[in-house]
């Protein structure tokens, strides 16, 4: 069966080329535009990895990766954070909060692929 | 002359007086006051103290009464010499508290109390009914004279339908010059010009009567003088309680007559003109009674027996031939008559509004003050009731049968003002003075003035039976209404005085002396009788921070109209040291913006209204304190520490918003930075990701146009951004090449609104705009002022949340400056961003995603700097509110 | 904590002006007086003519209170205070 990715992004062209990248590469992709009840989504649908953008509508990005944290039943699902800003004090607080990857728009498609593969352990 | 000569003469004058009051109203309008508020004018305009009863009616009191006649100029003359006693305190209080009545003045002294109001207004509508019958009926009694003398026998079917017509007209003209606005003091300047010209109209036609009489008739002073010890008034029968008791009446009749309340105090009070007017106005008196003798004493000698001495002043002319100097004469007459019933009613018809129809609106519908339309309401009253007190003068003239001498009836009004007086005086110069006393006091004398005068004046059997007059109300002899306690004998008008006066100041004294007066009372009885006393307004009763300063201009808008309130609240703001229109709602602006309210519509209402926003329960116990001393010593020290402590306020909150704005501009550059990182790679990434997936090959062919489309797309967005970022960089540097020429506003407004309507075009946007306002011409940069425009209206169609969006588009022109007010019925931009909104990247949720980078109103702002203009947000239209002004016309700067 | 102490002597154009003040108040009094005088000689129990000459008196009496508040009014009307210095 395949590997299920949820992808919370607001931008919808960077959603759609995240989202033909891996859906070419065989996973599962389920998208998101904002990041109001998206731990929610995350304890509902067990994703296997999350996709994370740090400026979001509605909660950022980095209280979404807390919310995941501090529920059980989440707290194990690894997360890739994007981010736009790319400034060492972001990297620092994404780590903080419990993001396993940070990787800085703009990214090779390959990269994102190849952390995508590792972080599930495929 | 012919009959119909003469009403087109009427007609020719009234009209001319309304071409005088509109082109005073325009110069007004256009801010050149100047000589329209000078002490000539002032003074000119106090002589409409000389009503028709002196034009015509003295003449005939001197016929019957000989010199008594002049008790009615001696009382003003002292009052007027004697300026500094009373009027200048009048003047200034007046000023201070923006009085706007007398009814208003005694209201506000008590506790800006709403039923002292109710009192002084019913008693003034009341004693003013037979003064402008008086009016009405010197006027039918003039055209009578003419249409007797019409060889053709074309007459007017009966008095009353003449009445009818000049009281309809009358009420017209007062309509539309009285009541065109609700300014924001109640000053009326083409009125007040109209007036000017009317008092020297009917001094020039009394003075070319005298003259005439004098000089023509009975040929020259020495030969007069004869004729007067030959003539019937040739001993002067002097009666001490009469002359004493006129004289006196009289002075207190030019203080509380509501009209010359309106022209003394509030139409144009000041010190200045006062001091002008202390002699200038005894001397048009003087000069307006000159020849009042001489013409009674000619017109007895040469009239027939029985003729009316009433209208000796057109009668006396007629009979000699002199058609023309009867017809001055007659122009005179209508002047005095007509410039009378205007100001009074005008000054009724603000009492009447301010009083009695606006605490019941108020009362009936609490939340109006915030919602309702208050200036309708307010100027939709005045009108009714100058059409009723014109009414009920019409009903007086009907009802007293317009027979009896004019002086009788102007008495009778005079008696009945003065009972004011005593309240005024003790308010002006008795701190103990309270409430209720005013109240007992009013309501007596108005009570006995009542039973023992004003309605016996329509003669035994009519309003008051023939045996009450024979044996007194319920059969009590001493309560016989011309011989009150059994005081018999005394002469009906001085009886009356004496009584209504006596029992008036009793009553207030005593009620006063056993009440406590209210806090509120205490501080404006504190501040009314030291008023002189180095600003001792004393504490004001509002409490610190309660009250919210956008409800506050929310309600001013209501009652001052828009640009007024929003200038009042920006000039408190620039002087609290804060940009934009709020400012903190601190105790002494409050107050401040009450005083200003109250001179729209009076000071009961106006705390009313207040009180609705701030809470009732204003007065604590410290200001307490600070009334209940008496010495004032204290409350000056302190008042001294309070203006220091504020000074250092000032200074602090200056202070510290300059250190928000330089920690907040420290932020800012650094957020700059990263925000252009990510909107610059935000495209990027996406033109990354799909050129590399295109590189790759084997896609479908609608893929690959679909994936190409998205390339494009978001390497225009990165254009933009940069020219955006390259157009912002240019406009602060001040490098900016501006293309001046001269460009039709209505066209710029066309142009934005059709290129503005690509941004979400399925949105329809009702559009409210006024062509004709926005067809003038500036010179300036067409093309940057339509950028700006169009990122308003794109701003509009983008974050107006409304169902059914509309947006208001409202220019204006004044002083050299255009302004365009974008208004939307949206829920508007919050409290706390209006201040960051123009800063770049202010986007307000920083996640919101519409399409710019948040550089638009950053932008606006530059484009509207360079242009030698601003642009701002105006809080408190329901809606986001942007206002743009610039120069009417742009000079190129020295380059 | 007192009421800073109001001079006890002025200087001679201070003096001058509330003299001046004091002719302003005590000039309406004066008026009643002359313009109640009549009263005293009661003209009307006396059969002579005397509308004629009492008119003359009633009307100088007038002009000359217009007079007197015409000289007085200017001084009154430029009334700026904080000029009270005490005398020196």
């Amino acid at each position: 069966m395949a590997s299920h990715v949820l992808l919370i992004e607001d931008e919808p062209n960077i959603a759609e080329a995240i989202r033909f990248i891996l859906s070419r590469d065989g996973w599962q992709v389920s998208m998101r535009a904002d990041g109001l009840g998206a731990a929610e989504a995350v304890r509902a649908d067990r994703p296997d990895l999350v996709i994370l953008d740090l400026m979001l509508p509605g909660c950022s990005g980095l209280e979404v990766v807390e919310a995941i944290r501090a529920d059980p039943a989440t707290e194990a699902v690894p997360v890739l954070m994007l981010t736009a800003k790319g400034q060492g004090r972001d990297r620092e607080a994404a780590e903080r909060a419990g993001v396993n990857r940070f990787m800085t728009k703009p990214f090779s498609n390959a990269d994102i692929l190849a952390s995508v593969r590792e972080l599930v352990g495929r | 002359m012919p009959f119909n000569i003469l009403v087109l003469s009427c007609l020719a004058y009234v009209a001319f007086l309304f071409l005088v009051a509109f082109l005073a109203e325009r110069r007004a309008a256009m801010g050149r006051i100047g000589w329209l508020r000078s002490p000539m004018i002032y003074t000119l305009s106090l002589s409409i103290y000389c009503t028709a009863w002196t034009f015509y009616g003295a003449v005939g009191y001197a016929a019957r009464s000989g010199l008594e006649f002049v008790t009615i100029y001696l009382g003003p003359t002292l009052v007027f010499v004697g300026w500094w006693l009373l009027l200048r305190k009048l003047v200034v209080i007046g000023r201070q508290q923006r009085v706007t009545s007398i009814a208003d003045l005694i209201s506000s002294r008590f506790g800006k109390s709403n039923l002292l109001g109710v009192v002084v207004t019913l008693l003034a509508v009341v004693a003013a009914t037979p003064y402008i019958a008086l009016q009405l009926q010197s006027v039918t009694l003039s055209f009578g004279v003419f249409a007797s003398e019409t060889p053709e026998g074309w007459a007017l079917p009966d008095r009353d339908s003449t009445a009818i017509w000049v009281a309809g007209g009358l009420a017209l003209f007062t309509i539309l010059f009285g009541t065109r606005n609700l300014d924001a003091k109640e000053q009326h300047h083409g009125v007040v010009l109209a007036i000017a010209v009317e008092a020297v109209v009917k001094l020039v036609a009394l003075l070319a009567v005298g003259i005439f009489v004098v000089w023509g008739l009975a040929g020259g002073p020495a030969e007069l003088f004869e004729r007067i010890d030959a003539s019937a008034i040739a001993d002067w029968d002097l009666q001490p309680g009469r002359w004493a008791g006129l004289i006196f009446v009289s002075g207190a009749a030019v203080i509380c007559l509501p009209r010359m309340f309106q022209v003394m105090i509030v139409e144009d009070g000041e010190e200045r003109h006062m001091a002008r007017a202390s002699w200038a106005f005894p001397l048009y008196l003087l000069l307006m009674s000159l020849f009042i003798i001489p013409i009674a004493v000619m017109g007895l000698e040469r009239m027939p027996e029985g003729s009316n001495p009433d209208m000796f002043m057109l009668t006396l002319p007629l009979s000699e031939g002199q058609g023309t100097l009867a017809m001055l004469a007659f122009l005179g007459g209508f002047s005095s008559a007509t410039s009378m019933v205007i100001v009074e009613s005008i000054a009724l018809a603000t009492m009447v509004s301010n009083h009695v129809v606006m605490p019941i609106w108020l009362r009936l519908r609490p939340k109006a003050a915030m919602s309702g339309d208050v200036r309708r309401i307010v100027i939709l009253s005045r009108r009714l009731a100058i059409v009723g007190v014109l009414t009920l003068g019409y009903m007086y003239y009907r009802l007293s049968g317009g027979s009896a001498a004019l002086a009788a009836i102007g008495l009778i009004a005079f008696v009945g003002v003065a009972q004011v007086l005593p309240v005024l005086l003790g308010g002006l110069y008795w701190r103990g003075a309270t409430r209720l006393g005013a109240v007992a006091g009013l309501v007596t004398g108005f009570a006995v003035w009542a039973y023992t005068l004003y309605l016996p004046s329509f003669g035994p059997g009519a309003a008051l039976s023939v045996a009450v007059f024979e044996q007194g109300l319920g059969g009590i002899g001493w309560l016989r209404p011309q011989a009150l306690f059994g005081v018999e004998g005394m002469d009906p008008l001085l009886h009356a005085l004496f009584w209504s006066m006596v029992l008036n100041t009793v009553a207030f004294c005593l009620v006063s002396l056993f009440t406590f007066p209210g806090p509120v009372e205490r501080m404006q009885g504190a501040a009314f009788v030291n008023v002189f006393d180095a600003e001792a307004a004393g504490p004001q009763g509002w409490a610190r921070g309660r009250a919210e300063p956008e409800a506050l201009l929310v309600m001013t808008q209501r009652i001052l109209g828009k640009e007024a309130a929003l200038a009042v609240f920006a000039a408190e703001a620039r002087r609290q040291g804060k940009d934009g229109y709020l400012p903190d709602a601190t105790p002494d602006f409050v107050a401040g913006l009450e005083r200003r309210l109250a001179g729209s519509v009076g000071a009961a209402t106006a705390h009313a209204m207040i009180s609705q926003i701030v809470g009732r329960a204003t007065v604590s116990v410290e200001d307490l304190m600070a009334v209940a001393n008496e010495t004032a010593q204290i409350m000056e020290y302190s008042a001294e520490l309070e203006s220091q402590r504020e000074e250092l306020t000032r200074t602090a909150r200056q202070l510290r918003e300059a250190n928000e704005k330089l920690t907040q501009l420290s932020v800012q550059k650094d957020a700059f930075l990263s925000q252009i990182s990510h909107e610059l790679r935000t495209p990027m990434t996406s033109i990354r990701a799909f050129s590399e997936i295109l590189t790759e090959g084997d896609l479908p062919p609608e893929m690959v146009a679909n994936y190409g489309r998205i390339i494009h797309e978001e390497a225009i967005r990165l254009t933009r951004l940069l020219d955006d970022l390259l157009d912002l960089s240019v406009l602060e540097n001040g490098s900016v090449q501006l293309n001046l020429g001269l460009a039709n506003l209505q066209q710029l407004i066309d142009r934005a609104l059709a290129s503005a309507s690509h941004t979400r075009p399925e949105r329809i946007f009702v559009i409210h705009r006024d062509l004709p306002s926005e067809n003038l011409f500036v010179r300036t940069d067409a093309d940057r002022l339509v950028q700006v425009f169009i990122n308003l209206i794109s701003n509009a169609r983008k974050y107006c949340d409304a169902a059914a969006p509309e947006l208001k588009i409202t220019v204006r022109q004044r002083a050299g400056r255009v302004s365009v007010d974008f208004v939307d019925n949206g829920s508007g931009i919050p409290k706390q961003s209006q201040g960051i909104i123009f800063e770049k990247f202010a986007r307000l949720t920083d996640q919101t995603r519409a399409g710019g980078a948040g550089l638009g109103l950053a932008i606006c702002r530059e484009v509207m700097a360079n242009l030698g203009g601003t642009i701002g947000y105006l809080p408190g239209q329901g809606g986001a509110a942007f206002r743009v002004t610039l120069p009417l016309r742009l000079e190129q700067q020295a380059a | 904590m007192k009421r800073p102490r109001a001079p006890l002597f002025l200087k001679r154009g201070s003096y001058r002006k509330r003299r001046l003040r004091d002719g302003a108040r005590m000039l309406p009094i004066l008026g009643a007086i002359l313009m109640l005088l009549p009263i005293l000689w009661t003209p009307g129990e006396t059969a002579k003519a005397d509308t004629a000459t009492d008119g003359i008196y009633l009307f100088a009496v007038w002009i000359g209170l217009v007079l007197v508040a015409a000289l007085l009014a200017p001084g009154l009307a430029d009334d700026r205070p904080g000029d009270e210095g005490e005398e020196r």
